[in-house]
């Protein structure tokens, strides 16, 4: 009995080693902070994955750890991966951020990519994209739209991303509509579709036609769809959620990127870096646009090219919510006011959590 | 074929011992199952699940590292149980006592001596403590059920913690990120071995050696487990239920209050919105699989630890689904309170025949 215990033990760590052991070049490892299937943020990421693994087949592995709490688990996750073999390392959310640093101390060799935090190292690269331009154009969709000139908004945490995605929706807004008015309820979770429904259905009796939101889940846009009103995918096309309601989505498309760092790491020219791609770089995508007359569609498509043609939405006259000056006519927000950005505009029906 | 289970005159010692063999037999066989059915190698996926991370320092110091604030949180709780007192609170106590143990580094971090982490830990301990002691003084004065009372209080004590990462403990030169700015070296846990454990590690097994001594060779371990089990009896021999209800919650949330805030210190270095993967809820189970016994609660931890780093090595190379890795835990705990059971129970079995006769002649 004994040694067939030990046989079957040795064959098993056998098989253990020689599957560790395969023949791709490199390994590349995903860590994400909700499900896969949470058809939104951490979904999106894990498509870039499967880029990565059509576009290089056979010569780059991956591997992934979906939800990952931020917190303790997370230094161990990260760890985890530098360990078996890793040479780039994805940490998908922005809690990972110290963790990542600390992991990446130990394991110099490793590369790491940290989505949506600010510390970098020679190890860590930072990377995020520039949600708030496909903000800016469904804020125009929404004003072009919206009968009740209100539209809701389902925030999660008043950090500068959310903060600026708000603002840019109003910005486009009010270059169609200078009285549109907009909602904001903060609900505190990035994934909470519980939540998210509850503020969906508290904005719309509040008279909101139109929800967007800066939150994963599928909620909101579900509940637009059964209440009779319309909005937008986040983060990926939801358009299976709401055929009816679903006017067009702010895609994360973070195949390209991915495909382009794994490519650097193999040509050994990988370096150090903040990367902020929108919809020039092809990182920000919009869905089709659907349930919309022409011309509004007409509209979005040209502001879409304008902004891949270089147009930054944070370009003024731009008003705080105080009553200063943001920016004169003319003048562009620099991307670190921007990347910072704890003001909302003026027009907003909120008072900005501090 | 009919099973039957006759109540047991006295617990089985025998199946006390074996029962949790069993468990863990039967758990393997539906892991194996489970595997094969999401269309992995079964026995590859227990190797990896169960051994692999135990032939590996690195992550043996990971278990370790898991298992402390549940070992520690859990010991606690066993005093609570054992002496009837149904606290449930332990995850506040855990997040109330870290927010303590963080005041010195957070509000004051140009503090930097040798006395910084021991005043932490003391205030820390005495947080928690204070915490778990709400509820104690409402049972004890009003009568008030104490695990409403200390569950209630694990949404208190997280909101607070939410606000404070949010709003006044914010990192200054943090981008209004919730989080707190990060602690200083006079105020990190020293760290063993060349992993992540820190001295929590060692603090935990101590407890574990103290309280398995007061439990079974001291008056006070006496008086818990009368208090449990025959209150009256109790009050013959002098014992105070009050008192003890609150020397059993203090102890409870001054050991949760230590977890935390050595958890803060040692592992994540600042307070973020969340800071505790559930570990005072997941310390009831460990406390209830190690039988309210110290060394057994120490078995337990360990093992519910081996459960999340093997789940999360199949997760990671072979690419099982986590949701796997969550079920295989559930299997583990489920079998083990069925196989329980068989502590109190005998199983008869009674032949197909002798039950077709029966309804034979009753017809």
């Amino acid at each position: 009995m004994k040694n067939f215990l030990k046989a079957t033990v040795a064959a098993i760590a056998f098989a253990a080693v020689s599957s560790a052991a395969s023949a791709a070049d490199l390994k590349a490892c995903y860590i994400y902070v909700g499900p896969v299937g949470d058809f939104g943020w951490s979904y999106q990421h894990d498509q870039g994955r499967k880029d990565v693994e059509k576009h290089f087949g056979d010569k780059v592995e991956t591997a992934y750890l979906e939800s990952v709490p931020e917190g303790p688990d997370a230094e161990r996750a990260i760890e985890r991966f530098a360990r078996d073999g890793c040479g780039i390392i994805f940490t998908t959310s922005f809690g990972y951020m110290n963790p990542t640093i600390k992991v990446a101390k130990k394991f110099p060799k490793v590369k790491f990519e940290h989505a949506t935090g600010y510390k970098t190292a020679s190890n860590v690269a930072t990377y995020n994209s520039k949600f708030h331009e496909g903000r800016y154009i469904i804020g125009q969709i929404a004003a072009k739209m919206s009968k009740t000139g209100t539209a809701g908004y389902i925030a999660s945490f008043p950090i500068p991303e959310v903060v600026a995605g708000i603002n840019a929706f109003m910005l486009g807004a009010q270059s169609v509509n200078p009285d549109f008015k907009l909602k904001v309820v903060w609900v505190n979770s990035w994934f909470d579709p519980g939540k998210e429904a509850d503020a969906a259905k508290a904005l719309i009796d509040q008279g909101a036609d139109i929800i967007t939101q800066h939150t994963d889940s599928t909620a909101p846009l579900q509940v637009a769809e059964e209440r009779g009103v319309h909005g937008f995918g986040q983060a990926s096309d939801q358009i299976a959620f709401a055929p009816k309601a679903q006017y067009t989505a702010i895609v994360d498309n973070w195949g390209p990127y991915y495909i382009e760092r794994i490519q650097e790491v193999l040509d050994g020219t990988w370096e150090s870096k903040s990367t902020w791609g929108g919809i020039a770089e092809g990182h920000v995508v919009m869905a089709p646009y659907t349930n919309l007359p022409d011309d509004v569609v007409a509209m979005a498509k040209e502001t879409e090219a304008k902004i891949a043609g270089g147009w930054e939405p944070f370009t003024g006259p731009i008003t705080k919510q105080d009553g200063s000056v943001a920016a004169e006519d003319g003048v562009t927000l620099e991307d670190g006011a921007i990347l910072g950005m704890n003001w909302y505009v003026k027009g907003v029906d909120d008072k900005l959590p501090q | 074929m009919r099973i039957e289970l006759v109540k047991r005159k006295e617990h089985s010692r025998k199946m006390a011992l074996l029962s949790p063999v069993i468990a863990v037999g039967l758990t393997l066989v539906a892991a194996a199952i489970l595997f094969a059915a999401s269309g992995t190698d079964p026995f590859l996926g227990l190797y990896k699940f169960f051994i692999e991370p135990l032939t590996d320092s690195w992550s043996v110091q990971e278990i370790i590292v898991k298992a402390t604030p549940m070992v520690l949180i859990a010991c606690g709780l066993a005093v609570c149980y054992l002496s009837n007192n149904w606290n449930i609170g332990a995850e506040g106590q855990f997040i109330f006592g870290a927010l303590c143990g963080s005041f010195l580094p957070i509000v004051y971090p140009e503090f930097e001596t040798s006395l910084t982490l021991p005043l932490m830990l003391v205030l820390g301990a005495l947080g928690g403590a204070f915490w778990a002691l709400i509820p104690a003084v409402l049972k004890t004065r009003f009568n008030a059920n104490e695990i409403l009372t200390s569950l209630m209080l694990v949404y208190v004590a997280s909101l607070l913690l939410d606000y404070l990462v949010r709003g006044p403990w914010r990192d200054p030169g943090g981008y209004n990120f919730p989080e707190s700015r990060l602690f200083s070296e006079a105020a990190t846990l020293p760290l063993i071995g060349d992993g992540r454990m820190s001295i929590a590690a060692p603090v935990a097994v101590v407890v574990v050696i103290v309280l398995a001594i007061v439990l079974a060779r001291t008056l006070k371990g006496f008086e818990i487990r009368v208090m449990g089990e025959s209150p009256r009896a109790g009050a013959f021999a002098g014992f105070s239920a009050k008192r003890l209800t609150l020397f059993a919650f203090a102890l409870a949330g001054g050991l949760a209050g230590l977890a935390g805030t050595m958890e803060v210190s040692g592992s994540l270095n600042q307070l973020l919105p969340t800071i505790s993967p559930g570990y005072g809820f997941t310390a009831i189970i460990v406390a209830f699989l190690g039988r309210l016994n110290p060394v057994g609660i120490l078995v337990a931890g360990f093992v519910l630890a081996l459960s999340y780093i093997g789940g999360e090595a199949v997760q990671a190379s072979m690419g099982v689904s986590d949701k796997i890795a969550s079920v295989i835990q559930g299997l583990l705990l489920f079998f083990v309170l069925a196989c329980d059971t068989l502590i109190l129970y005998r199983i008869r079995l009674h032949s197909r025949r002798t039950t077709a006769t029966g309804e034979v002649s009753r017809a």
